[in-house]
C-alpha cells in the first residue's frame, strides 16, 4: 500500500520526489542496519550525517532559517518512509524538528531563532526537547526543576528523563519553574534553550528501552546550571504553552511515525503470507490470516486518514488543531501495535525472532503510545475539546 | 563539455510483474516504476565529469509522459536540463531506439553521451553499442572505472575472470555497470531547483521497429516443496530423486 492509492490528498512532485527520496534511503542505507542499532542500542550518528546532508533535519523549516522549506506534510512523508524501516532513526529525526527546531522556530524571539534555527536546520547541531522528570509526565504541572534569577541569568536545578537524542545534542529546549519552588500548576513554567557546553549541565546513562533502541535518550541533570536571560523563551510563565502547543504538531509526526511502523509490519506480514504455505496453500488464501490483513489495512487506511489531514492543518496555518492532532496519534499508535502484533503472529515463530523484524517493530510501536502524550493524555485532550464545544 | 545522460523508466525491480490482456505488454497497475537502477550510475557519472570538468549534463529519455517524473528525479539529483521525446505505444526496438536517440545526438552535439548498460526491464542491452555505431563513436560498454584526460577517455570492463582496460577518443558512448560509482540521493534542495529547471519535450518521428514483440511469457510458478520422508529411509528416495527426477547426480 502506498500513497498513489490515496487519491484524495494528491501529493504534489516535490512531495512525491521526498517521500521517494526517503523511501530509497530507508531501503539502502536505514534497512541494513535497523537490526543491528537495535540490537546494539546504537545511535547511527552517521546517519544522522547523512541525513543532514540531504537536508532532512530542516525539512519543514523555512528557508529563511536554512530549511528547505517543504512543509508538514512534505516532513511527515519522510518520517513515514523512514519508520517504515527503521522506527529508531525516525524518531531521533523527529524530535530534532517537531519538538526542539519548531519550538524555537515558533516560539523564539527573532535574534534567538536567528541564532539557534540555522545550526538546527543544517544539521550543524542535534536538537532534544526536556520537559518530562522523574516525577512530571503526564501531569506536566508536576514540574520540579527550578530556575531562580540572579541579576541577568537563572540558575537552573533539577533532572528531566527519558530526553530522546540528549547525548548527541547540542541545543536543547526545557522547562523549569521560575515561580517557587513549592509551586505546582503549569502557570509558573518558563522555557528556556540551554546549549550543551553549559557548566552545572550533565548528561546521565538512560535506562535500557523495550524499543526504539536505536534512538538516543538520556536524563539531563542541571546542578546551579547558569544559563542567561536571554535564553528564555517568551516571558515568564509563558513556557509551558509554548511546549504544549509543540505538541500538538508533535503528535501528528509521531502519527505519521507510527503509521510508519504500522505499514512496515503490514507490508512485511503481507509478503509473508502470499508466499508462506500451510495446509496446501498461501496463508493468506486462509481466512483467518486473510482476515487479519484485512483488519490491519483498514486500520491503516484510517490513521493515513487522519495523519495527513493533520498535516494539512499545520500547513494551512490553522492554529486551533490540538484534537485533530491527538486523534491523529491515538488511532496511528494503536494502529501500529495492533498491525506489529498481528503481523508477528502471521510469521509465527519467524515472527519472534530478529531476523524478520517484525518483533522490533512491535517493540518500536509502543513507544508511539506514550512519548509526547500517552493515549490517555490524548484522550484526555480530546474530550476537553469536545466537551467545551 | 557537454555531457549527455540517457534514461529509461522501469518497473521497480520488486515489483510483481503481471503480463496485461494483450499477452505482451505488462500490467501498469499497482507497479512502482523508478529510474534504472543502471541509469542512475549514468547520471552520476556524468554529474561527477561536470563537477571535475565544467559543463552542463542533459538528461534524455524515449518514453510517455509519465517519464517526466524520472527526468525531474535526475534534475533534482543536479543535471541542468532534461528532454522528453514523447513516444507512446508500444515499445521500440534497440534498433529505432538507437536511430531517434542518434538523430536527436546530432542536434545536440555532446561529448560525451553516458547510459545504463542495459535497462532492467527488457534487459536488451544494446542501444548504447548501436548508437555509438550509428554515430561512429568509440564505446566503452559495461564501465567499472572510467576517467577523461586531455581529450581521450580510459576505462575499464569487468570480463569474466579479469579486467580490460580500454583507453578511447571523445566523442564517445559509455554504458554503465553497477561499481562504477555510488549514485548520490536527490537532496532537498536540488528537489526544490528541479522544478525551476527546463524540461523540453518533443515527439519521437520516423521511428520504425525492424522487430516485433510476440509474446510475454512469466516464468513457470515454482512446484510446491514435498516433504519426501523422515530420517535415514528418506535418503534413498532423495537419491531417487536427484539422480532420475532433477537429474543433478
Amino acid at each position: 500500500m502506498n500513497g498513489e492509492e490515496w487519491t484524495n490528498f494528491r501529493l504534489t512532485e516535490e512531495q512525491e520526489m521526498i517521500r521517494d527520496t526517503a523511501r530509497k534511503f530507508a531501503e539502502e542505507q536505514l534497512l541494513p542496519q535497523a537490526v543491528d542499532i537495535d540490537l546494539e542500542a546504537r545511535f547511527p550518528a552517521e546517519t544522522f550525517r547523512q541525513m543532514a546532508e540531504l537536508g532532512f533535519l530542516g525539512l519543514p523549516i523555512s528557508e529563511e532559517m536554512g530549511g528547505a522549506g517543504m512543509g508538514y506534510f512534505a516532513y511527515c512523508l519522510a518520517l513515514e518512509e523512514i519508520a517504515k524501516v527503521c522506527a529508531s532513526t525516525a524518531l531521533g529525526l523527529e524530535a530534532h524538528i517537531s519538538l526542539c527546531t519548531y519550538l524555537i522556530d515558533s516560539f523564539a524571539s527573532e535574534e534567538q531563532r536567528r541564532k539557534y534555527v540555522p545550526d538546527l536546520a543544517s544539521g550543524e547541531k542535534l536538537g532534544s526537547f526536556g520537559l518530562t522528570e522523574p516525577e512530571a509526565g503526564s501531569d506536566a504541572g508536576g514540574t520540579r526543576t527550578v530556575a531562580r534569577r540572579d541579576g541577568d541569568s537563572y540558575v537552573i536545578d533539577g533532572r528531566k528523563a527519558f530526553i530522546t537524542n540528549a547525548n548527541h545534542a547540542g541545543t536543547f529546549v526545557i522547562t523549569a519553574r521560575t515561580d517557587s519552588e513549592s509551586s505546582t500548576g503549569t502557570k509558573g513554567i518558563s522555557a528556556f534553550i540551554v546549549e550543551r557546553d553549559t557548566p552545572g549541565f550533565h548528561i546521565e546513562k538512560g535506562e535500557t528501552k523495550l524499543g526504539m533502541r536505536g534512538s538516543d535518550w538520556a536524563n539531563l541533570v542541571f546542578e546551579g546550571m547558569r544559563v542567561p536571560v536571554e535564553n528564555r523563551i517568551g516571558g515568564e510563565g509563558e513556557g509551558f504553552q509554548f511546549f504544549m502547543k509543540t505538541l500538538d504538531a508533535g503528535r501528528v509526526a509521531i502519527g505519521a511515525l507510527a503509521l510508519g511502523i504500522a505499514e512496515g509490519a503490514y507490508e512485511r506480514a503481507l509478503r509473508y503470507a502470499q508466499e508462506r504455505m500451510a495446509f496446501g496453500k498461501p496463508l493468506a488464501k486462509q481466512q483467518a490470516v486473510a482476515f487479519k490483513l484485512a483488519e490491519m489495512a483498514t486500520r491503516i487506511e484510517c490513521a493515513r486518514h487522519l495523519v495527513y489531514h493533520g498535516c494539512r492543518l499545520k500547513d494551512q496555518g490553522v492554529e486551533a488543531f490540538a484534537k485533530e492532532a491527538a486523534m491523529a496519534k491515538v488511532v496511528a499508535s494503536e494502529a501500529a501495535t495492533f498491525c506489529a502484533d498481528e503481523a508477528i503472529q502471521i510469521h509465527g515463530g519467524y515472527g519472534y525472532t530478529a531476523e524478520y523484524h517484525v518483533e522490533r517493530m512491535y517493540r518500536d510501536a509502543k513507544l508511539c503510545e506514550i512519548g509526547e502524550g500517552t493515549s490517555e493524555i490524548c484522550r484526555l485532550v480530546i474530550s476537553r475539546r469536545i466537551l467545551a464545544d | 563539455m557537454e555531457i549527455l545522460a540517457l534514461v529509461k523508466r522501469v518497473p521497480a525491480t520488486d515489483s510483481k510483474i503481471k503480463v496485461a490482456g494483450d499477452g505482451k505488454s505488462i500490467d501498469p497497475q499497482g507497479i512502482e516504476f523508478v529510474l534504472n537502477p543502471y541509469d542512475e550510475f549514468a547520471v552520476e557519472q556524468a554529474l561527477k565529469t561536470k563537477e571535475a570538468l565544467g559543463g552542463t549534463v542533459t538528461v534524455l529519455t524515449v518514453g510517455g509522459p509519465e517519464s517526466q517524473k524520472e527526468l525531474r528525479t535526475c534534475l533534482a539529483m543536479g543535471a541542468d536540463k532534461a528532454v522528453l521525446m514523447k513516444h507512446e505505444g508500444p515499445e521500440l526496438d534497440a534498433h529505432a531506439l538507437a536511430t531517434v536517440l542518434a538523430a536527436k545526438i546530432e542536434e545536440l552535439h555532446p561529448d560525451l553521451v553516458f547510459c545504463g548498460r542495459q535497462a532492467v526491464d527488457t534487459d536488451d542491452a544494446q542501444v548504447g553499442q548501436r548508437l555509438a555505431a550509428l554515430l561512429g563513436w568509440s564505446c566503452l560498454s559495461d564501465a567499472g572505472t572510467f576517467e577523461l584526460s586531455d581529450g581521450s577517455w580510459t576505462g575499464t570492463r569487468d570480463i569474466e575472470g579479469g579486467k580490460e582496460s580500454v583507453k578511447g577518443s571523445l566523442p564517445a558512448v559509455i554504458t554503465c555497470n553497477k561499481g562504477l560509482n555510488e549514485p548520490r540521493y536527490p537532496n532537498l534542495k536540488g528537489i526544490m531547483m528541479a522544478k525551476k529547471k527546463p524540461l523540453e519535450e518533443c515527439e519521437v518521428q520516423g521511428a520504425e521497429n525492424k522487430e516485433t514483440l510476440v509474446a510475454l511469457t512469466p516464468p513457470p510458478a515454482r512446484p510446491e516443496p514435498a516433504i519426501l520422508g523422515e530420517g535415514p529411509e528418506a535418503v534413498a528416495v532423495l537419491m531417487d530423486k536427484l539422480k532420475n527426477e532433477a537429474k543433478v547426480l
